[in-house]
């Protein structure tokens, strides 16, 4: 059936178009400028025969998947296909018969990179449709060094994000982030942001990176660091910090004159990579965040903000609910960015505090309250287009043993090919604690890491 | 009967609590008052203020003399843009690094992507170099969906006030005579000022100029300039050596004298290409508010126009 009706297409475009071939053949006569006419004509329409053969190359692939699925029946002979199966009317609004015989061909539209001009038009892409706009990032990174307590691997590729974001409707937006890793497939965040509420509010339901301090929040490929500060992996949770699945409301509150402020509340499964751990439902965590900011002048800001959190300590068996986790954050950003020169000069100061008071068993088995601090301060500063330096402070005590103390600096140089590709490279020294009262290792290590960014472009992070 | 009494009390108080969230809500949009209207960028918000006049509040999140590609999402706009009665975007891609998360964030559902205060320009205007064939990041930071430097085309111009001006009616009828009036002065106004700018730029019809990034090709077709290189070598990306060089050659063979700079720009490069080849390095504001004197939509055309006058006259 299908096959009839496509050859009986091919039979009438063949004959429409010798039709129309004759009658423009008697109209020139014998004008020489009508044969020029004539040749940029048939230039046109070979490249639209082109064009169309494409096309119809697609549809036999289409007709011949249809096919495989219903018999292994042989193909016919494609050629026949190429040259005439194109010019199903209807299908084709440019059908060769208005294009060439009206207006002649502009020459520009003959380049191979053609310029079209749009008047009156609708802001929208075909490619795209409906599909939800999507990115890939990959995250490669090689270690060189020493590092006995923590080593990682000399070659990875650390993480593959494939980002996927769309407007589901006039109420609502998605955001899903899934990180492709060496040993398996996390989904990273996935939520639904409500931002039509009443009494401004926006809430996000689904999994995603608590809003606990700015480290936390921020991908791996967004940090201006390789790794993540001691802090973050001693007290927080590490790589992947306090991420779950819960509900977050935000809201803007009455701030003074020039002051932005925001409170965030947000409640979670608990279960969070080493801080937490849910035995029981009614075992959730929760995280409140308060931020304060304000424009110092139009090219520097300060951003302010402190977090609290508590869930149930992840001691990795299930001593009952009276385990709890309490964590306090504080932290403060100053960035300089001159707007005239954005993208040559800018500047950024961050340092964060974490408080930690854990309960769990004592190496004797009793009951404890383990209080630990860490921070770490670092700064980055764009040298020009294409170089950013930076460099990382870092000091931070075991969750576990608040006497144990970590302490590290990290210098990092970043090179911009272009605004999708990063490479980095990060020399870091620790002097980490190994769990013998006063005895410490060092650790002298080389991190490089390129980063490549495919597909949309996504926001970049403030 | 007491059990009943009890739920009665607990739906009081749920209504209650509904009424306090509802006066928490929205407020109702006071007649009487200013439209709000935010813009994405400053041209827009000159246009809008053409046409809203006085019943209208206009203000731009970047500034004239930012690159419009990056504009930090700063939490001081969400309190302005969570105001907003309307938002009037460039579209076709060019806040996409900044907007999105704003939009989000501003927990205003007037401005969502969709709602009736989201307005994109884009959809108003003639579009340029949309690519067509296969679209790769090797071509740079190219833009899919068109060029989105438009405004500076006066009949685009022209066009989008068109627009603002039929949504600002839809926002606020009974203004609609007000904004008719307003629409139909600002009509004539820019038909004789582009009669006079075209007036200007005619004797220097098909000039040849380069420029650092693709901002002009609006303008360029509108005043018949022609625009034969960039200084980048493509869109965002920064210049290197080897198209500087080529850059060099190209000017010389085809005796280009003029280097159009965006005021954010760089120019190193572009001094060195200039003292290279002999031409001249103009810094030329694509956007109102590029320099003070610059406050409107017709004062931006008058600067740029006379500035490109001045540097063709010196370049003989």
């Amino acid at each position: 059936m299908k096959k009839a009706l496509m050859v009986s297409a091919i039979l009438f475009l063949c004959s429409a178009l010798r039709a129309q071939e004759s009658t423009t053949a008697q109209a020139s006569g014998g004008i020489s400028s009508a044969v020029l006419v004539q040749e940029t004509r048939m230039r046109t329409l070979e490249q639209q025969v082109r064009t169309l053969a494409e096309e119809v190359a697609v549809l036999r692939g289409e007709l011949k998947a249809v096919r495989d699925a219903k018999s292994a029946e042989p193909a016919s002979d494609p050629r026949i296909l190429l040259t005439a199966a194109h010019v199903e009317p209807g299908m084709l609004p440019a059908n060769p018969s208005s294009v060439p015989a009206s207006a002649p061909p502009d020459p520009a539209s003959a380049a191979p990179q053609v310029t079209q001009t749009q008047i009156y038009g609708g802001a929208t892409s075909n490619a795209k449709l409906l599909n939800p706009d999507i990115s890939l990032i990959g995250d490669f990174i090689g270690t060189a060094g020493r590092n006995d307590l923590s080593p990682s691997r000399s070659l990875e590729l650390h993480e593959s994000e494939v980002g996927m974001q769309a407007i589901i409707d006039p109420y609502a937006r998605a955001d899903a982030f899934i990180s492709f890793g060496e040993t398996g497939v996390n989904v990273e965040e996935a939520y639904v942001t409500f931002t039509s509420l009443p009494a401004g509010l926006l809430m996000k339901v689904g999994k995603m990176r608590a809003d606990f301090g700015k480290v936390n929040t921020i991908h791996n490929h967004a940090l201006p660091y390789i790794d993540r500060p001691l802090a973050t992996n001693n007290l927080v949770g590490g790589e992947d910090g306090i991420d779950d699945a819960g509900i977050s409301i935000t809201r803007f509150l009455p701030a003074p004159k020039n002051w932005f402020a925001e409170g965030t509340a947000q409640v979670f499964r608990g279960d969070s990579s080493t801080v937490y751990a849910a035995n029981r439902r009614q075992d959730l965590s929760v995280v409140g965040h308060l931020r304060a900011y304000r424009d110092l002048s139009e090219s520097t800001n300060l951003d302010l903000g402190v977090s609290y959190s508590r869930g149930h300590s992840n001691l990795g068996f299930d001593f009952g609910p009276n385990f709890l986790t309490n964590l306090y954050g504080g932290d403060a950003t100053l960035r300089w960015k001159p707007l005239r020169r954005a993208i040559y000069k800018n500047f950024l100061f961050r340092t964060e505090l974490f408080w930690s008071a854990r309960d769990q068993l004592s190496p004797l088995n009793i009951f404890q309250t383990q209080h630990a601090f860490g921070m770490y301060s670092s700064a980055e500063y764009r040298v020009n287009r294409r170089w950013t330096v930076g460099g990382r402070f870092d000091r931070s005590g075991h969750a576990t043993d608040g006497t144990q103390t970590d302490t590290g600096f990290s210098g990092i140089l970043t090179y911009w090919p272009s605004e999708f590709s990063q490479i980095r490279g990060q020399y870091r020294f620790g002097h980490l604690a190994i769990g013998i009262p006063g005895d410490f290792s060092n650790a002298n290590e080389f991190l490089f890491q390129f980063l490549f960014v495919m597909g949309a472009h996504g926001a970049h992070p403030f | 009967m007491h059990r009943c009494s009890f739920g009665g009390r607990l739906t009081a108080v749920f209504t209650a609590l509904a009424f306090s969230m509802a006066l928490l809500g929205p407020a109702p949009a006071r007649a009487a008052g200013k439209l709000k209207i935010m813009t994405a960028t400053t041209d827009l918000a000159a246009l809008a203020e053409e046409v809203g006049g006085e019943k209208i509040e206009a203000e731009s999140i970047a500034r004239g003399y930012q690159d419009p590609h990056f504009v930090d999402a700063k939490p001081s706009f969400l309190l302005k843009l969570k105001r907003a009665d309307l938002l009037i975007v460039v579209g076709l891609e060019l806040e996409i690094g900044w907007l999105p998360p704003l939009i989000t964030q501003s927990t205003n559902p007037k401005i969502q992507v969709g709602a009736p205060g989201y307005f994109d320009a884009s959809r108003f205007a003639k579009i340029l170099e949309i690519p067509t064939g296969q679209v790769t990041r090797a071509e740079g930071d190219v833009h899919p969906l068109g060029n989105p430097h438009y405004w500076l085309d006066p009949e685009n111009g022209l066009r989008i006030a068109k627009g603002i001006a039929d949504k600002l009616t839809e926002t606020r009828p009974e203004d609609a005579a007000y904004f008719a009036q307003r629409y139909a002065d600002f009509e004539r106004r820019l038909k004789q000022a582009d009669e006079r700018w075209l007036t200007e730029m005619k004797p220097y019809a098909g000039r040849k100029i380069v420029t650092y990034h693709r901002s002009w090709p609006n303008f360029a077709e509108h005043f018949h300039l022609n625009v034969v290189g960039y200084v980048e070598p493509r869109p965002g990306i920064p210049p290197s050596p080897q198209h500087t060089v080529e850059l060099m050659h190209l000017m010389k063979r085809e005796n280009v004298k003029v280097i159009v700079v965006e005021p954010y720009f760089d120019l190193k490069t572009p001094n060195a290409v200039a003292r290279e080849t002999g031409a001249q390095v103009l810094v030329l504001p694509p956007s109102v508010g590029g320099e003070k004197e610059i406050t409107d939509y017709f004062k931006l055309f008058d600067y740029d126009i006379s500035k490109l006058k001045q540097a063709f006259d010196a370049a003989h």
